[in-house]
């Protein structure tokens, strides 16, 4: 390969520099009746999932098919996505905030050829590429984080936890059978770059060793007034080792004060925790974002810890299976699964979906911890 | 033929949701039958590299990527992730793996030409494989090597008009919901507001001069469908503060069975005859609505616009016209101390161009936590720390009963001298000429 330039010259590197113009105006990519109609909407509705209309106060009508997809995506899929889009829509297409693509139109003859061309593609593995769904009293997309594809901090991968669950949920992406919108969120660390804390079921890797401290390197590669500072619990110190014959500046960890989560990592890269038998998945449940009915809700810990089981997770993804179809059949409509969880009580929530209570599941961290607890007698046998 | 051997991941092709593995092998393949004959500038097999790194990944249940380097564009201190795998020797395509992100336009609405142009640049200068999109919102190239940096952005910024996203103690790429583009709920133009903040604080968001990283999320309605009170350290929400307007028509229609409840959202299932007591207005968190004979009535002075009835009903009700939105601060993820929601700041301010209101808050917000912030202390752990009514005294804003959910149930209120009849200075031989010792 020889070196192509783009006429960027190093040398000189604020020749012809361009900079501080930010994204794209959306107006650029309107398709012309959502730019003839922007803030005239009347009202919506859904013919299929997957499959809604919007009606203008100018009588204009637009439709969008609404496809899942893996946010890791190659430019490949990416083409033929535009291919689409030139194909049905105009050359206009968009993705929603849980990485899943809108295909729109501006007529209902259109839709038909759209749905069943998007639905004939698959990849060569048989999966589908753009499988229509994830509207209404359903499941939709999964919004997740790098994983073991490109992040350095992970407890658990999130391109294949959510290809194993998604698989396992597909019916409720393709129906609408659900007491309400069902949202699941995968972060593969407790950074959360994918902020499950608001899910109705949240996946989230955890690590459960303390750091190891890879001393000879350590006041090489960190600042260890940064290392200690990071620690939310003040589990490290300053401290002096024998290495080699040397005493050599590190730090010392009080193991029974860490809570595994990483930020000494972050800080210090000479404090590994990733393990293959600690590390593992905590499941999440009954939060949610919407202010409907009811206030946002963090989601709560029901299951303290599964391991990693590459490829298919399958004990993650079955406990999230009976979540849901628990909640499925005992909801009332409209509840959300943690709304659910309040009026049956938590302690019937844990007897109708089958998992244990142990004594990780109960607050012990700080202040908030008290006002988990019951200080009433108002519980169900 | 594939390079690597990945029979864990071949596992994860199979089944009916789109798999990432297909899609990683594919183009693989067409890197290295390279139909089009580009000119790669990185690996040809780093796609082949990546899978077989992924694999070791899905068979040692850890990853392979070390920490950051510091890699980016002259001038930012944001938008480039240096990227290096543990295994370079067996991995040498994904030995440097950087990390662009690329500001997103408002509402991810794009042209297919648009998109195109992209795979290009990232087809000859990159590994091909994107995430659409980042967690914050930013289309993320995954994956150059350091001397393609500066000639992918020179080319983003000079072909395509398209600058970088944000990264690190700045402010992260501001993102918003559809907004008025296509929802009849949103109650300003989110796809403008969060186009107009982006521009106006680039410098804030190329150059880290942040405590820690600072984001801001656009929702045009409480549904929130953007996650911003949970996200974001300023969540703008959109909101109204007149009547819903009423199609008593519509109101009909949906009680006869003419018109689908909630849009025909819950068709999966047979839930029975529509009930407006039953779905709506025993559901209402408010009680303010009732029927008068065949007229729906809302006391709209007692609504919280949670946005149920109008969710339920859309053909019916609709958001009122005095629109403007709610601005909540504070929300994050656990680390370090817990998740936080955000809290509500300002209860209402009209949302319009060139939006100096909501500015003003936003400078007096960034001012105060970078005063006082500590080094990664996020402005909700800084308003736990500092307190609530710091903030309002940073903000020149008023304390007002919607601030809180509840009063305070403990009484120790850190009185100001100021506030107490007399001030503090007292003359203890004075008291005691009528307290004896």
């Amino acid at each position: 390969m020889a070196f192509i330039s783009s006429g960027y010259d190093p040398k000189e590197p604020m020749k012809n520099r361009i900079t501080d113009i930010g994204p794209r105006k959306y107006d650029e990519f309107y398709p012309p009746v959502i730019a003839k109609n922007k803030g005239a909407w009347l009202y919506h509705e859904y013919l299929q999932p997957g499959v809604f209309f919007h009606v203008a106060e100018s009588g204009d009508k637009i439709y969008t098919v609404r496809v899942g997809g893996a946010r890791l995506m190659s430019t490949l899929l990416i083409r033929e996505v535009a291919e689409i889009a030139d194909k049905h829509c105009g050359g206009h297409v968009r993705w929603t905030t849980r990485n899943n693509i809108e295909f729109m139109v501006d007529d209902e003859k259109k839709v038909a050829p759209l749905v069943k061309d998007l639905e004939s593609r698959k990849f060569k593995g048989g999966s589908f590429k753009f499988p229509v769904g994830g509207t209404g009293a359903g499941i939709t997309n999964i919004v997740h984080t790098q994983g073991w594809v490109h992040c350095h901090t992970p407890a658990t991968d999130a391109s294949g936890p959510v290809k194993a669950t998604m698989d396992v949920l597909f019916d409720d992406f393709k129906n609408s059978r659900l007491p309400a919108k069902l949202r699941v969120s995968l972060a593969c660390c407790l950074n959360m770059c994918g902020a499950v804390h608001c899910s109705d079921i949240a996946i989230l890797g955890y690590h459960r060793k303390p750091p190891m401290l890879d001393h000879e390197y350590l006041d090489k590669m960190c600042e260890i007034p940064l290392a200690i500072a990071a620690c939310p619990t003040a589990a490290i110190k300053p401290a002096k080792v024998e290495f080699g014959g040397q005493k050599l500046n590190s730090v010392a960890v009080n193991n029974e004060r860490c809570m595994f989560c990483g930020n000494c990592y972050t800080m210090c890269p000479a404090m590994p925790l990733a393990d293959k038998e600690g590390d593992g998945i905590v499941i999440m449940a009954g939060g949610k974002v919407s202010n409907r009915r009811s206030a946002p809700k963090f989601s709560k810990v029901v299951v303290a810890f599964l391991p990693n089981e590459a490829p298919r997770w399958p004990q993650t993804t079955a406990v999230i299976k009976k979540m849901v179809d628990v909640y499925a059949n005992d909801a009332r409509k409209y509840e959300r699964l943690g709304e659910w969880a309040e009026r049956i009580g938590w302690e019937r929530f844990f007897e109708k979906c089958e998992l244990p209570f142990t004594h990780h599941l109960i607050d012990d961290f700080r202040d908030p911890a008290y006002y988990t607890w019951r200080q009433s007698t108002l519980f169900k046998f | 033929m594939a390079k690597h051997k990945t029979p864990l991941l071949d596992q994860l092709e199979s089944g009916p949701w789109p798999s990432f593995v297909s899609d990683l092998k594919a183009l693989a393949e067409e890197r290295t039958k390279n139909p089009t004959k580009i000119d790669f500038q990185i690996p040809v097999d780093v796609v082949d590299d990546l899978l077989g790194l992924l694999e070791l990944s899905f068979k040692d249940g850890a990853t392979h990527w070390k920490h950051g380097g510091i890699v980016g564009v002259f001038g930012y201190g944001g938008g480039v992730i240096g990227r290096y795998c543990d295994q370079p020797e067996m991995f040498p395509g994904v030995a440097h793996f950087h990390t662009m992100r690329v500001s997103q336009p408002g509402g991810k609405f794009y042209t297919a030409e648009y998109l195109r142009n992209l795979c290009d640049l990232w087809d000859l200068r990159g590994s091909g494989m994107t995430n659409m999109h980042g967690s914050t919102g930013d289309i993320i190239f995954l994956g150059t090597r350091t001397d393609q940096l500066e000639e992918i952005f020179f080319e983003l910024t000079h072909k395509f008009n398209q600058d970088l996203g944000g990264s690190g103690s700045n402010l992260r790429t501001p993102s918003d919901c559809i907004g008025s583009a296509r929802c009849e709920f949103a109650c300003y133009d989110t796809n403008d507001l969060c186009f107009t903040m982006t521009n106006d604080y680039q410098d804030e968001l190329h150059r880290p001069a942040f405590p820690y990283k600072f984001k801001f999320k656009f929702d045009g309605c409480p549904n929130c469908c953007v996650a911003s009170i949970a996200r974001s350290d300023m969540s703008f929400i959109g909101t109204w503060r007149d009547d819903i307007r009423i199609d008593q028509e519509a109101v009909q229609a949906y009680i006869g069975g003419e018109l689908k409840p909630n849009a025909g959202a819950f068709s999966g299932r047979d839930w029975g005859k529509f009930s407006i007591q039953k779905e709506v207005i025993r559901l209402c968190p408010t009680e303010c609505m009732w029927m008068e004979g065949n007229k729906l009535m809302i006391d709209n002075k007692e609504c919280n616009r949670c946005m149920h009835c109008i969710n339920v009903m859309p053909r019916a009700l609709r958001i009122g016209k005095d629109r403007g939105l709610s601005i909540l601060v504070g929300a994050k993820a656990p680390i370090l101390d817990g998740a936080q929601m955000g809290s509500l700041l300002v209860p209402f301010v009209k949302a319009e161009a060139p939006y100096e209101e909501i500015k003003e808050v936003i400078e007096k917000v960034w001012d105060w936590w970078m005063e006082e912030g500590k080094n990664r202390e996020r402005l909700g752990e800084l308003i736990k720390r500092q307190g609530f009514q710091k903030l309002l005294e940073a903000t020149g804003i008023a304390p007002d009963a919607r601030h809180v959910k509840e009063p305070r149930s403990n009484p120790y209120i850190f009185w100001k001298e100021e506030e107490v009849e007399g001030g503090w200075t007292r003359d203890v031989n004075e008291f005691r000429k009528h307290h004896l010792r």
